[in-house]
């Protein structure tokens, strides 16, 4: 999973299995860390009015 | 990592069937030495462990043509299409819990590294790998006769046959503590093959031409002509691996001057066995 | 009792019978925990398995659920991707049912295996060449995914919605949720596909066994293309079964329509796909290997032809013919009859692709090996879809899961005919 589990090998197997999972995993986790830090700016401005989505 | 590496075996054995009585001495002593468990009641035979198994088989003649033979069946330690180690069970294994030894040929499993998933068993063909449905219990007194060299299994994991490595470990030790490079012939024999009284299981290297397993079977370092993932066919023509159609390409032969148990190795379609047989064990010599 | 948690304008059963009905349920649920106990407790051998059938049931049930599940990242990406709109009616449906077979998948493969605290061996010593490996990664991230989409949904609860934070939130994961659904499709093309090639790499086993292309063997497509197809029925049928259950209409006759189109067209091509695939296997590879296809369906005392004529013709090719066609797939009964099998028709592909496997003699001196499960395999296999019944009894009467609801159920008798 890491470069330092001992049967981590640097050949392209690992690299783009590997390559694949921590960009999903960041992907992923950009995405929430934006929504939560946009969502605590948001409630701080005085977001009293409400936005309609559907 | 390959065969030119002058260190790297290919530890293999090759089963007489002309020879073997079905006496079962190969299972009882592989039990013996590896500490394998057995249960109670152990009249379910898809649920105990037996890394060496002997099936009977019948040509299907009725008397009195009828003929038998025992084939006892170790892990066939399978080098995988194209003989690169890509075991089929080594090659699904999520977790590396079982992997290829290059230098010996040997597939070993992991104990403390698997998990359970058993995709593994789901993969050989050969039924050759066993799961631990149950923790070990030994009767009162003895876990005092295990072996101190084989490590017990816990419940929830896959075992099977490692050719007795710790054999082969000890016997490195042995080599080494002598001051010699490597070990001789005898040095490492497994338990089956030592313990069978009719002498039908030899055992060795199959890179070694001196070694009496590379005598018998006189592996085709090629690939097959017809099947390019089948290497190390025998060019004996009464010695036989089972499935070879299939690209697993097991370690372990099979010699039998019988036709029939020939052909039972593995699988052919109506007619073909009467067009290959003759070619059968040389033909991707030619 | 509970009104002020239920969404505003919708009308819902009276709490003591809601709770009687969960009650009802919860039972089954405790059952299938009971098993589920014994099975940590004592291990494996409560189960029928044996070392012929190192997978069987769960693992039957897990890419049953996963397959049928697939309709949420399917229709994620016809939503956010291809911007279906009309979709966005029945995507947080979509969303939780594929929270709930995903979770269950989960769940199960926790009871499967041998050494349930060394689960995360397969993360942590991973093999990247193990099909079973790319299926715990992507299945995990793909879970992830699942509980982001469901989150908002969650959010929008009336009282949830008061809080500022939750209602910001909600509508910043709305706004990005295309990223998201896009990782979830790319996660389920891999994870869908890899349990398909779980079988195909199998090549100790010629049933399972097939050619492909580089690494994937062809089942590996097959069967994120079947995820994709019959998904969608899945999606329709749990909806189907709401609506009868609440005695309401919650998704217009538009949408399902358009899904149940979508979904035939999938289903059609995908068959199509199939028999290529299955004539190809029976007349090249499996000759191949020495063995004729009669092998595989004789011999013993319950797989035949009768298996794989219902799978490919009655659960596949009828059903893709029947939604794709206008006629048929605007009649409700027809459109019933079609999504049931198509669901029935993926569940068997599945119990074909890891059960007949295993059943099937390879060695000539081998025999057949069928199995019947324990009751506790079967009590954990329940359990789920007990849990996914609660679950969406609680989502729906707590949550804005459908949002044409008010509309279909005004006030005014005025429905609208079929």
């Amino acid at each position: 999973m890491f470069p330092f589990n001992f049967e981590w090998v640097w050949d392209m197997a690992h690299v783009i299995f590997f390559g694949g999972f921590w960009y999903a995993i960041s992907i992923l986790g950009a995405g929430l860390t934006y929504c939560i830090l946009k969502a605590a700016y948001d409630t701080f401005k005085g977001g009293g009015e409400s936005h309609h989505h559907h | 990592m390959n065969k030119n590496d002058k260190k790297a075996h290919k530890f293999g054995m090759v089963i007489d069937l002309d020879k073997c009585t079905g006496c079962g001495s190969c299972m009882v002593s592989c039990m013996s030495e590896n500490n394998v468990p057995f249960k109670e009641d152990e009249s379910n035979k898809k649920d105990s462990i037996t890394w060496m198994r002997v099936y009977k088989l019948t040509n299907g003649k009725s008397f009195p043509e009828t003929e038998i033979v025992y084939l006892p069946r170790p892990c066939q330690h399978c080098g995988g299409k194209g003989d690169h180690g890509h075991s089929p069970c080594v090659s699904v294994c999520p977790a590396t819990a079982t992997d290829y030894g290059y230098d010996t040929g040997i597939v070993s499993q992991i104990y403390t590294r698997c998990f359970g998933c058993r995709y593994c068993m789901g993969a050989c063909p050969y039924h050759a790998r066993y799961f631990n449905w149950w923790d070990p219990k030994w009767p009162e007194g003895m876990e005092k006769y295990l072996s101190p060299d084989v490590s017990p299994r816990m419940r929830g994991v896959v075992e099977k046959c490692s050719f007795c490595y710790h054999r082969y470990q000890a016997a490195k030790d042995k080599a080494y503590y002598d001051g010699r490079e490597d070990i001789e012939e005898n040095e490492y024999q497994t338990a089956c093959t030592t313990a069978c009284p009719a002498g039908a299981i030899v055992f060795g290297d199959l890179y070694n031409p001196a070694h009496r397993v590379h005598e018998i079977v006189k592996p085709d370092p090629h690939p097959a002509s017809i099947n390019s993932t089948v290497v190390g066919k025998s060019r004996n023509p009464n010695v036989f691996r089972l499935l070879e159609r299939l690209g697993t390409n097991p370690k372990v032969y099979y010699l039998s001057e019988r036709e029939w148990v020939r052909k039972a190795g593995d699988n052919y379609l109506a007619g073909e066995w009467d067009k290959i047989k003759n070619h059968h064990g040389s033909e991707s010599h030619g | 009792m509970d009104s002020a948690l239920i969404p505003e304008g919708a009308k819902r059963c009276a709490f003591p019978k809601f709770a009687l009905g969960i009650a009802i349920v919860g039972a089954v649920v405790l059952w299938g925990v009971y098993a589920m106990g014994l099975i940590w407790w004592k291990g494996l051998n409560q189960t029928n398995m044996n070392d012929n059938y190192g997978f069987a049931l769960w693992i039957w049930a897990d890419l049953a659920v996963i397959a049928v599940g697939g309709g949420a990242f399917f229709t994620g990406l016809l939503k956010y991707i291809f911007k279906v709109d009309e979709l966005k009616n029945i995507i947080n449906f979509a969303v939780i049912i594929g929270f709930i077979c995903y979770s269950s998948a989960l769940l199960i493969l926790a009871i499967d295996i041998g050494q349930p605290l060394r689960g995360w061996f397969i993360f942590w010593h991973a093999n990247v060449h193990s099909m079973l490996t790319e299926v715990a990664f992507c299945l995990s991230c793909y879970f992830a995914v699942l509980t982001i989409e469901f989150i908002p949904n969650i959010l929008e609860n009336r009282q949830a919605n008061k809080v500022p934070f939750f209602h910001h939130l909600a509508h910043n994961m709305h706004g990005v949720m295309a990223v998201f659904a896009a990782t979830g499709a790319f996660l389920s093309f891999f994870h869908q596909g890899s349990l398909g090639g779980v079988a195909g790499v199998m090549y100790g086993r010629p049933f399972a066994v097939r050619e492909g292309l580089l690494i994937w063997p062809w089942t590996f497509f097959l069967f994120t293309w079947s995820a994709a197809a019959f998904g969608p029925c899945f999606t329709l049928l749990v909806t189907k079964i709401t609506e009868a259950v609440t005695g309401k209409k919650l998704v217009k006759d538009n949408v399902v329509h358009l899904l149940a189109k979508i979904s035939g067209w999938m289903i059609t091509t995908y068959i199509i796909a199939k028999i290529i695939d299955t004539i190809y296997w029976a007349t090249v590879t499996v000759p191949g290997l020495g063995l004729d296809i009669d092998h595989f369906y004789s011999n013993n005392a319950f797989y035949g032809y009768w298996i794989l004529f219902t799978e490919i013709i009655i659960c596949g090719v009828i059903p893709g013919l029947l939604l794709i066609m206008k006629s048929t797939r605007e009649n409700p009964t027809l459109r019933l009859l079609a999504i049931i099998l198509g669901v029935i028709g993926v569940c068997l592909n599945r119990w074909v692709m890891v059960l007949q496997i295993m059943a099937i003699p390879v060695m000539s001196f081998d025999t057949w090996a069928l199995y019947i499960p324990s009751w506790q395999e079967v009590a954990t296999t329940v359990l789920p879809v007990a849990y996914g019944i609660i679950l969406i009894a609680v989502t729906y009467r707590y949550l804005p899961v459908f949002p044409q609801e008010k509309e279909l159920n005004a006030v005014q008798p005025v429905t609208e005919t079929e």
